[in-house]
């Protein structure tokens, strides 16, 4: 008999990859059945009927839809993300080496965020309802309630302007040391960071508070263990589940985020690729990239998932 | 009536000032919307009270001007995915079923592309105007809606005096907007705030990236856009509007926790 869990995660990835061929589906129909045509925004005033004919033409606007996702579908399948309209670069080639920087922003951000926001949830529901919860709650209001361009204009007018502290863009190239590379992107990660801190470690401190009202943390409390100790020891292992939940979206969330500040930083990441292209109309990198980032997003829920099934002493030890 | 709470009040005080200027902005700004009256970026003076913006024109006007189409966007793409959200979400609820898996489902899968994503995707297609922003901004937020209100429905649905309306025959409709709709009200509101901003900071980023509205209309996030050269050399103007989404958002966000407060405490102090 298979283990219940290994059943329960192959069905959780099954579903994911449902949901992406879903996805796919999605992003191909409805840049094709919105009203906008393509080849009359490229071509803008200039258009006349027989330019519009040749680029639909050209386009292969003129098959039949299914023909087309076909032929994308496989592409993509091959690793083939297709060619630029603008200047017929291939995709994929040209998405990669963004693609790495885009992970790096996040990965860095990632590993100073997760924690800070596990331990200053774990703070705020030590001190709840005195000055350091208030403090911490306070303050992460304050960054949920700004858009992250501006968080990135704050910080590079007090941080880069006003006291020369860090560089205020982030380019990276080739030959950098890993020093200088972080340097060079301590801003946007400071910022992303920022962005995603609040959320975290409020939900943090909800799914822990939300524990800490179970009768053993009474009875933790009543045989006169330090409240630090209580909830390291009986309420954080407790409520490792939704924390994990909450750290996956929140790095999904990052993913996501990096694309407005990698254009207050002129970061050369996917996000800004993604953004030149939209206002470009240049629909096949625009397709190819919201497919990567779904896929990305998709791709950590699963882990988001796995990880909080695995987490789960009643499944793990079946009856 | 209970006594308002002192953040209920500063929040209270702070939407309505903002919505007020929006409506009133022909009124109060000194200046109109385009009108170059000095030279870029003059400082903070007695005649232009935030200083001018990047080609002279007076910041405070265009602020306010800019409030106007930021919080009418966001408002009316609020209004829109409230609309579409409760009465799908409502239905789901009610009718279950197929209807109710085929809703969730989609929803479920618009969900899981992050929405500025499925936006960019849409404004790579359609030009940019502000009906198209406007249904962008709220259907594409109308998921949340969704999942919120058929949440509440579905605990509402098994009540008695559900089975009650059902059992002397009333309609569909009559179930959704006279039974459920007013029990299932107070959260609504409460999440109608959290939306409201949320469209704001949408509204706002979309125009920053260059997407939303466009040039010579004023909004936030295009002040942003224009002042952003300013920065490097220590002009804060582009600064400015970042008091005001924060303000904004905090004072809605105090308003809808104490509707919330208020609301729960009515069903004996749960929550």
């Amino acid at each position: 008999m298979v283990h219940p869990v290994i059943k329960l995660i192959a069905q959780r990835i099954a579903l994911g990859l449902l949901l992406l061929w879903a996805v796919s589906i999605l992003i191909f129909v409805g840049t094709m059945v919105l009203p906008g045509d393509v080849a009359q925004s490229i071509l803008g005033q200039a258009a006349t009927p027989e330019t519009l004919a040749n680029l639909r033409t050209e386009l292969g606007l003129d098959e039949p839809p299914l023909t087309r996702y076909l032929d994308w579908a496989g592409g993509v399948l091959q690793g083939d993300l297709g060619k630029a309209l603008t200047n017929g670069e291939d995709i994929a080639e040209a998405m990669g080496k963004r693609l790495g920087n885009t992970l790096f922003l996040a990965f860095w951000a990632a590993v100073v965020s997760v924690p800070l926001a596990i331990f200053l949830g774990l703070m705020a529901v030590r001190y709840r309802n005195r000055w350091p919860d208030k403090l911490i709650s306070g303050f992460t209001l304050a960054t949920i309630s700004v858009p992250e361009f501006l968080l990135g204009y704050i910080a590079v007018y007090f941080l880069a302007v006003k006291w020369r502290l860090l560089p205020s863009l982030a380019s990276i190239y080739d030959g950098m040391t890993l020093g200088e590379q972080l340097y060079a992107i301590s801003m946007p990660v400071l910022v992303l960071v920022l962005t995603v801190l609040g959320h975290m470690m409020r939900m943090t401190r909800a799914a822990i508070l939300n524990v800490m009202q179970s009768p053993y943390i009474e009875t933790a409390e009543l045989k006169g263990l330090r409240p630090i100790n209580i909830i390291a020891k009986h309420a954080f292992p407790n409520a490792i589940a939704p924390v994990i939940n909450v750290v996956m979206l929140n790095l999904a969330y990052l993913v996501v985020g990096v694309v407005v500040v990698e254009v207050v930083f002129v970061y050369p990441g996917m996000g800004q690729y993604l953004v030149d292209h939209v206002s470009k109309r240049d629909v096949p990198v625009v397709q190819a990239c919201g497919l990567v980032f779904a896929a990305i997003y998709i791709g950590l829920n699963i882990v988001a998932d796995v990880v909080s099934i695995l987490a789960n002493p009643r499944l793990r030890h079946p009856k | 009536m209970t006594r308002i709470p002192l953040a209920a009040m500063i929040g209270l005080f702070f939407t309505g000032a903002y919505f007020l200027s929006a409506i009133f902005a022909g009124v109060i700004a000194p200046y109109g919307m385009a009108e170059v009256v000095g030279d870029s970026w003059e400082p903070w003076s007695a005649t232009h009270w935030l200083g001018t913006d990047t080609i002279g024109r007076d910041l405070l006007s265009r602020m306010i001007w800019g409030g106007q189409t930021t919080i009418f966007v966001a408002a009316a793409a609020t209004a829109l995915s409230f609309i579409t959200g409760s009465v799908l979400g409502f239905t789901a609820a009610v009718l279950g079923g197929w209807i109710d898996q085929m809703l969730s489902r989609t929803v479920d899968m618009f969900m899981s592309i992050p929405s500025l994503i499925s936006a960019l995707l849409i404004l790579s297609v359609l030009p940019s105007s502000l009906i198209t922003l406007v249904v962008v901004i709220g259907l594409l937020d109308c998921t949340r809606v969704f999942r919120l209100s058929r949440a509440v429905a579905v605990d509402i649905t098994v009540m008695d005096y559900v089975e009650a309306a059902r059992l002397r025959g009333e309609g569909t409709a009559w179930i959704i907007f006279r039974e459920i709709l007013p029990n299932a009200l107070s959260p609504l509101v409460a999440e109608m705030g959290l939306r409201f901003i949320f469209a704001v900071l949408f509204i706002s980023t979309l125009s920053f990236l260059g997407l939303g509205i466009q040039p010579p209309m004023a909004d936030w996030g295009g002040i942003v856009k224009e002042n952003k050269e300013g920065i490097v050399y220590g002009i804060p103007a582009a600064l400015v509007p970042a008091v005001a989404i924060a303000t904004l958002a905090i004072s809605v966000n105090l308003v809808a926790d104490w509707i919330l407060n208020r609301t729960s405490s009515l069903k004996g102090g749960r929550g």
